[in-house]
């Protein structure tokens, strides 16, 4: 019998290998995946974000703990998905056109693989259109728009006006974020939600996608 | 060679402010890289650093944040690192006319060591190819800015002390609830000790959170360190006017905190984004007007 207080460690501390290994053995022990998931990985992430907000964690812990996560969720996901299980729901996530940092973006990817979220990251510098074939071809319901430089954010409102150009604007929810973006931003390009951090990124996800929070 | 302490032996020097947003009024578009134009645009650059000298900046940057491998291939302007850093320190050197000190600029990579984005050795063969490249046109100091990083910023400086000239490095505190982190969660104190036992000859802090939370950064470093200190913030988080982001400090209260900064330590003091030969300016009257205490 593994030890899955383990694997709650592993995602806590951000010790991938471990992360891995662990799911392994309980796999084999014939564990169910949404018992690992609910009883011992959320609920390292929800530590991961305590951590977080009284600052004994930041970015590069973070990126470590939803790293472990995405490393045992890729085992889980075909068993979920072999008994129907769909996920939260489906992302696209890009760095705005013009804007070439992805940093903050990988963070939020991360942490949304880690809540379940099915990820396409688009990468950076993404056209619009990207964004509006992921919605026609990928289905997503949920469009997630990075712009670290204050020249790059006016191309989260041309993004939000190209979909809406295109007729599939109110097809998604669409949340926005950055150093430089602020609520006041988001309100005036008319997105859907901001987080000010990436911490913060799951349970905008949630909300978006009509899923209420753990809590 | 001139030593940073040779060169504060007047007192405090005044640096410069932004130089994105005075390119981007020069015609800037946006996904550009700004670097590139010491190619294509020099009279526009020049004329940066020149509004920056007349502003009354003693030390003045040049226009090579992102000239590194890293970075220029992500524009895909690689091959062009050498030529970029060089004209860079040079249209510097041209538009300080013997009025100002150039400091060159080098920003982070942008790649996170803790999650293997880049190694070690990538980052220390980026680092040294750009200050080689930076020093191969003899500005008066290398200038290690915006970094997060302290494992990033140890291997810059390395590479950056190797070329002989001084090395200022300088971290960006906007993370935290008091915005007295960097993004991976470095403090002031700890910053500025760890970079004096590195054998840096300045550290300092830059861009941030707005000018206001400058003094208690400058006041955290100097507790840690006799180095002198590099301080330029930045105007503000930018609000959204007409379609544009516009930085609502204005330059006489930005500058009002000028006084503060130099009880605190600062010996070099000036802006960052969003700030403008407006607020040089501004800061220019005000040391006049006998703020500038000897540190």
């Amino acid at each position: 019998m593994p030890d899955l207080n383990q694997l709650y460690a592993a995602v806590v501390e951000g010790d991938q290998k471990l992360a891995i290994a662990v799911t392994e053995e309980a796999i084999a022990a014939g564990i169910p995946a949404m018992d690992l998931i609910n009883g011992y990985m959320i609920p390292a992430m929800d530590e991961v974000g305590r951590r977080y907000e009284c600052e004994d964690y930041f970015v590069p812990e973070l990126l470590l703990s939803a790293r472990a996560m995405k490393g045992s969720l890729s085992l889980l996901r075909p068993l979920l998905a072999a008994q129907g299980a769909e996920p939260v729901a489906r992302v696209a996530i890009g760095t705005v056109k013009g804007d070439l940092h992805d940093i903050g973006k990988n963070l939020v990817a991360s942490m949304l693989e880690g809540g379940g979220f099915e990820v396409y990251d688009l990468g950076a510098d993404v056209p619009p259109e990207r964004f509006i074939q992921a919605i026609r071809e990928q289905r997503v319901s949920i469009i997630c728009l990075s712009a670290l430089l204050t020249v790059t954010m006016p191309s989260m409102r041309t993004t939000i006006e190209a979909l809406r150009e295109a007729g599939v604007r109110d097809e998604v929810k669409i949340l926005v974020g950055g150093a430089p973006v602020t609520q006041q931003f988001a309100d005036q390009i008319g997105a859907d939600g901001y987080g000010a951090t990436a911490s913060v990124a799951v349970a905008l996800a949630r909300q978006a996608a009509g899923v209420a929070a753990h809590h | 060679m001139t030593t940073i302490g040779e060169m504060l032996a007047q007192g405090p020097l005044l640096t410069d402010g932004a130089w994105g947003t005075q390119l981007q009024a020069n015609g800037l578009a946006m996904g550009d890289c700004p670097d590139v134009w010491n190619l294509t645009h020099p009279d526009a650059v020049r004329a940066v650093a020149a509004a920056y000298v007349d502003a009354g900046s003693r030390v003045v940057l040049t226009n090579t944040f992102r000239a590194n491998a890293i970075a220029l291939g992500d524009y895909g302007h690689a091959d062009d690192l050498v030529r970029v850093n060089q004209h860079g320190v040079m249209l510097s050197r041209e538009a300080a006319a013997g009025k100002a000190y150039v400091f060159a600029s080098i920003g982070p990579s942008g790649k996170l060591l803790v999650m293997g984005d880049v190694s070690r050795d990538d980052l220390r063969r980026v680092f040294a190819q750009q200050a080689e490249a930076l020093a191969g046109a003899a500005p008066d100091a290398l200038l290690l800015e915006t970094f997060s990083d302290l494992d990033e910023a140890l291997i810059a400086l390395d590479a950056a002390k190797s070329t002989g000239l001084p090395v200022v490095v300088s971290f960006a505190f906007d993370s935290g609830k008091q915005r007295d982190r960097t993004m991976t969660g470095l403090r002031p104190e700890d910053a500025a000790r760890v970079m004096q036992e590195a054998g840096a000859d300045a550290v300092g802090a830059n861009c941030g959170n707005g000018m206001e939370a400058f003094p208690a950064v400058c006041a955290r470093m100097r507790t840690a360190s006799t180095l002198p200190l590099w301080m330029k913030a930045n105007a503000g988080m930018p609000q959204m006017v007409d379609g544009r982001a516009v930085y609502v400090e204005e330059a006489v209260s930005f500058a009002a905190h000028l006084p503060g900064l130099l009880q605190a330590g600062a010996s070099f003091v000036g802006g960052c984004c969003g700030t403008s030969p407006a607020f040089v300016a501004a800061l220019a009257a005000v040391w006049r007007e006998g703020a500038c205490v000897s540190a």
